[in-house]
């Protein structure tokens, strides 16, 4: 693939033209946050938090999809961009009942990570408190919905690397929930091999190895690695 | 090949020559999905899984997809449907009084079937009769130009008496 | 099949109809007020008078007056009645005999009737929808015919660029551009979609046509699938239109049967074979993304753009989407010639646009009007104005659209006109509001509407249509102050820009255009300052440092 030339934020960057926004971004150093992202599995574009502004477009493009191309120029962190992201994450918090201090993955999660980025320090929004259950029937693994965002990134692993597809979402809209088989106890669900991927792709604390307490479900962050290899290596058992 | 289903109910052999006709390709899923709901009212999990075996479909992918469109049910319906049309002529047009009507005469909330199995009062996004609007869809019959004293007319009898 | 053969047993079928015809509205609103029952009596009053041999009884589609329904219109001196009881049928076939008739006389020359100019819909109320026979008596099936023997797809394009026909779906893209694009796509599996799942509340426009002329439709995706390469075709149409769904399944077996459509069309090299998909409840799949994933068996969630279903669609394949009216339009402008068509409308939007009109208007029903019309002629002259008092605004476009106020009712129905007023043309739902309408409850309403049918995927929509509904219901409520008009507000902008598809850009539209025109009804139903806290104040807890 032939390299072109773009800038972001300014920066002069040379880049193979298959590549996105986003992975130009990153061998550049620059920091574009990402939350339904995750290298090794496919794309969806669904959080909106990676958006960018590209000249001679009035639509704002998701970084993670978009090509790189001749001449493009990205801003990546305008004034706009900064809010949006912010009112996003607050989305987010006022969707589920995300309540950090009694999270498992308080202090390793995403969300936390990112709200701390944009700098989040309340919520302006109302707070929906939906009812959400908390499944532990799985010997390993557990799934707690009022920590998920629906990022689909454990339907997307658990389908492109593991290939069983016990993941999938059910409803739509604010009723969306992430299930397992026909939407029941995780521990019956029989298409599961227990591999862990959705655990460790999990970027909250919706999804941990039980026997977790408060801030010590830390997940792998040399995620690709260990999703491509973990099978072999065993890593994911214990 | 069907994995013929255990139970010997005639309408599985109907949905197996459904799916046949679509070659059991997954693309056919909502098709099938439609199928099994003519056929059994409504679909339940021994139904869902059924279908994933025979479309080699996740089990989760059926269930994700089922939910995903309204027209599908997981209960069983009422005896008698009444559909009401939310649409924006029949808004305007005051479609919310012939819904507070019917929930209070029949103790019911939109989208509910009835303890006893009587009634199912629904509601639908747009019938597409808004010339007549407020339309109402009862048993499969649609009625326009309705007011909450014409609508009560028109159920009475759904359960029993006509009162509560 | 040659074209002189197509004429003749077009002229054969005209030949055998008999010199009086009366015809009788079976389209679904006509149906629901018992139409039926009235076609069985005057088709019993007809052989009672014994007048069988040189008057039939036809069922047909929509006759577009709907609050009028049932409808029958007698032949050929074009006398209509309403509200028709099957007790008036003995009287009305005795007007043929010089009788006196109690039935409710309808003006054919009032404004509504007089004012259309039908294109989309002028077999609509005049042919049997169930009988290609009736279709081919008017021509049917001859541009397909004469597409394939007399123009190559190049021409087919062209023609349609010329004729400067856009999208009817709402977004008013150009057709024949659109056609070129997968023309020029060199892949050899390609497919024609047509987009029959009318999701705005409002709209029955392509209801009514796919219930009066669905052949129409298949002719017109025939030579689309001619002119970009395809040889396969779908009809995506709505679960709730179960009587659509039923006269499309005939009319298919029926083009089978005669050749029109399957393989070697008409003798030629083309082949087209059309399948319908029926949708299950699902407003979001009428964004054409969505619908490709529910044709693919899957849940009706939107993918971002591009790559553009014209390039890698149904099936990675490139694919070409256009709506019922779009199609319905393709056969007349081949038949009749681009120039024609772009003869009629106004500069940059052409032709003819179907509105569904309903609300608190007096005359509902379907009007089909030229591009460049104003809101004021349709709603006031057309419509016969607002029963119960002033006209207060005017929706367009649904969920996706706007409230146009009354003062801008002498604005033409274009594109450019409507979307510049902060609505949009849309699939062609027209609602009249009147004063007794609230317009915040309106903007609750659509809203209400938007976040029950938001597919889920991307957050803004998901979670903000959400945010927006609790806000405007406080609003309604009294309960709000003007930093929570604010707080709306920014979320409108949140979500107008950051949501993945046209569902969740458009939602915020009824909030914006509504407070764009009646503020001052949000500003009535506020609390005063200074604004109370928030209802959920909470500090997240930061993170502590990672090691």
């Amino acid at each position: 693939m032939n390299s072109i030339t773009l800038t972001i934020d300014g920066k002069l960057i040379s880049a193979p033209g298959d590549q996105t926004i986003l992975e130009a971004a990153r061998e550049n150093d620059i920091h574009i946050p990402t939350l339904c992202n995750l290298e090794g599995i496919s794309a969806v574009g669904a959080c909106r938090v990676c958006l960018v502004e590209v000249s001679g477009s009035n639509r704002l493009a998701p970084s993670c999809l978009t090509k790189v191309a001749e001449g493009m120029q990205v801003q990546t962190a305008t004034d706009r961009l900064r809010e949006y992201r912010k009112m996003i994450v607050e989305l987010l918090f006022a969707e589920r009942n995300h309540i950090c201090s009694v999270c498992v993955a308080n202090g390793n999660c995403e969300l936390q990570d990112l709200a701390v980025t944009v700098g989040m320090d309340h919520v302006r929004y109302e707070y929906q408190y939906p009812s959400c259950s908390v499944d532990v029937t799985h010997k390993e693994f557990g799934v707690d919905h009022n920590r998920c965002i629906l990022c689909t990134r454990c339907v997307r692993v658990c389908d492109e690397v593991e290939g069983a597809h016990t993941w999938d979402v059910s409803g739509r809209g604010m009723q969306s929930r992430v299930i397992t088989d026909l939407n029941q106890p995780w521990g019956t669900a029989t298409s599961c091999t227990s591999c862990g991927k959705c655990v460790q792709a999990c970027p909250t604390g919706a999804l941990f190895r039980q026997g977790s307490t408060v801030a010590e479900m830390k997940k792998d962050r040399e995620l690709l690695d260990f999703l491509m290899t973990a099978r072999e290596k065993k890593q994911w058992i214990g | 090949m069907t994995d013929a289903h255990p139970s010997g109910d005639k309408r599985f052999k109907l949905l197996d020559a459904s799916m046949k006709r679509y070659q059991f390709q997954p693309d056919a899923l909502i098709e099938v999905l439609h199928k099994a709901q003519d056929l059994f009212g409504h679909l339940d999990h021994d139904l869902l899984l059924y279908i994933a075996r025979n479309l080699k479909l996740p089990p989760s992918r059926v269930y994700g997809v089922a939910t995903f469109y309204h027209l599908f049910s997981f209960t069983p319906k009422g005896e008698h449907t009444c559909l009401l049309c939310l649409g924006t002529a029949c808004y305007v047009k005051g479609a919310a009084k012939l819904q507070a009507t019917l929930e209070k005469q029949w103790d019911l909330k939109l989208g509910d079937t009835r303890s006893d199995g009587k009634m199912s009062l629904l509601g639908a996004r747009c019938v597409g009769a808004c010339g007549l609007a407020p339309v109402a869809v009862l048993d499969g019959k649609v009625s326009g130009n309705l007011n909450p004293e014409a609508l009560l007319q028109l159920v009475k009898g759904w359960d029993g008496d006509g009162t509560r | 099949m040659e074209l002189a053969e197509l004429k003749e047993l077009a002229d054969k079928e005209k030949a055998e109809q008999k010199p009086i015809r009366i015809r009788c509205c079976t389209a679904a609103g006509c149906l629901s007020s018992n139409s039926q029952a009235v076609q069985q009596a005057l088709t019993d009053a007809v052989t009672t008078a014994g007048l069988a041999d040189r008057v039939e009884v036809l069922p047909v589609g929509c006759m577009r007056l709907c609050c009028e329904g049932p409808l029958v219109q007698v032949d050929p001196d074009g006398a209509m009645y309403g509200k028709v009881d099957p007790g008036q049928a003995a009287s009305i076939v005795g007007t043929l005999q010089g009788g006196q008739t109690e039935a409710r006389v309808i003006d054919t020359n009032m404004p509504f009737f007089r004012d259309q100019v039908s294109i989309v819909l002028e077999n609509s109320g005049r042919i049997n929808p169930e009988r290609i026979e009736d279709y081919l008596s008017v021509g049917g099936y001859q541009a397909l015919l004469h597409v394939l023997r007399e123009m190559t797809p190049n021409q087919v394009v062209e023609t349609m660029t010329r004729s400067g026909l856009r999208g009817r779906g709402g977004a008013g893209y150009p057709t024949g551009v659109k056609w070129g694009l997968i023309a020029k796509q060199p892949a050899t599996q390609k497919f024609v979609i047509c987009n029959a799942d009318e999701g705005d509340p409002g709209a029955f426009m392509d209801r009514s046509v796919l219930e009066s002329d669905p052949h129409r439709v298949l002719e017109g995706m025939a030579i689309a699938a001619y002119a970009i390469g395809a040889s396969q075709g779908f009809v995506y149409v709505r679960g709730e239109y179960p009587l659509a769904i039923h006269r499309l399944e005939i009319a298919l077996r029926q083009a089978r049967k005669m050749g029109v459509l399957g393989t070697q069309i008409f003798e030629s090299p083309f082949n087209f074979r059309i399948d319908i998909r029926i949708g299950a409840g699902a407003f979001v799949c009428g964004e054409e993304t969505a619908l490709i994933g529910s044709i693919e068996g899957k849940r009706g969630t939107p993918r971002p753009r591009p790559p553009y279903p014209t390039e890698s669609g149904l099936w990675q394949a490139p694919t070409l989407i256009n709506n019922v009216e779009t199609l319905a339009n393709v056969a007349p402008i081949i038949t009749r010639g681009a120039e024609w068509y772009a003869s009629i409308g106004t500069a940059k939007s052409k032709g003819t646009k179907v509105f569904a009109l309903a609300g608190k208007v007096r005359n509902t029903g379907l009007v089909e009007v030229p591009m460049g019309i104003t809101l004021r002629k349709i709603v006031e002259e057309m419509g016969g104005g607002s029963p119960g008092g002033s006209i207060k605004a005017v929706q367009t476009g649904g969920p996706s659209g706007g409230c146009i106020p009354a003062s801008a009712l002498d604005t033409p129905v274009d594109y450019e006109s409507l979307t510049a007023l902060g609505s949009i043309m849309g699939s062609g739902g027209m609602i009249v509001m009147d004063d007794a309408t609230k317009m915040v409850d309106v903007a609750k309403f659509f809203m209400e509407f938007c976040m029950d049918e938001s597919c889920g995927k991307c957050v803004p929509c998901r979670a903000g249509t959400v945010q927006m509904y609790r806000l405007l219901a406080r609003i309604v409520e009294g309960e709000a102050t003007a930093a929570d008009v604010a707080q709306l507000e920014a979320l409108c902008d949140l979500v107008r820009n950051t949501s993945l598809c046209g569902l969740g850009q458009s939602a915020p539209n009824p909030v914006l255009s509504t407070l764009r025109y009646f503020r001052e009804e949000y500003n009535a139903l506020l609390q005063p300052a200074p604004p109370a806290p928030p209802p959920s104040n909470q500090r997240i807890p930061l993170p502590v440092a990672r090691g």
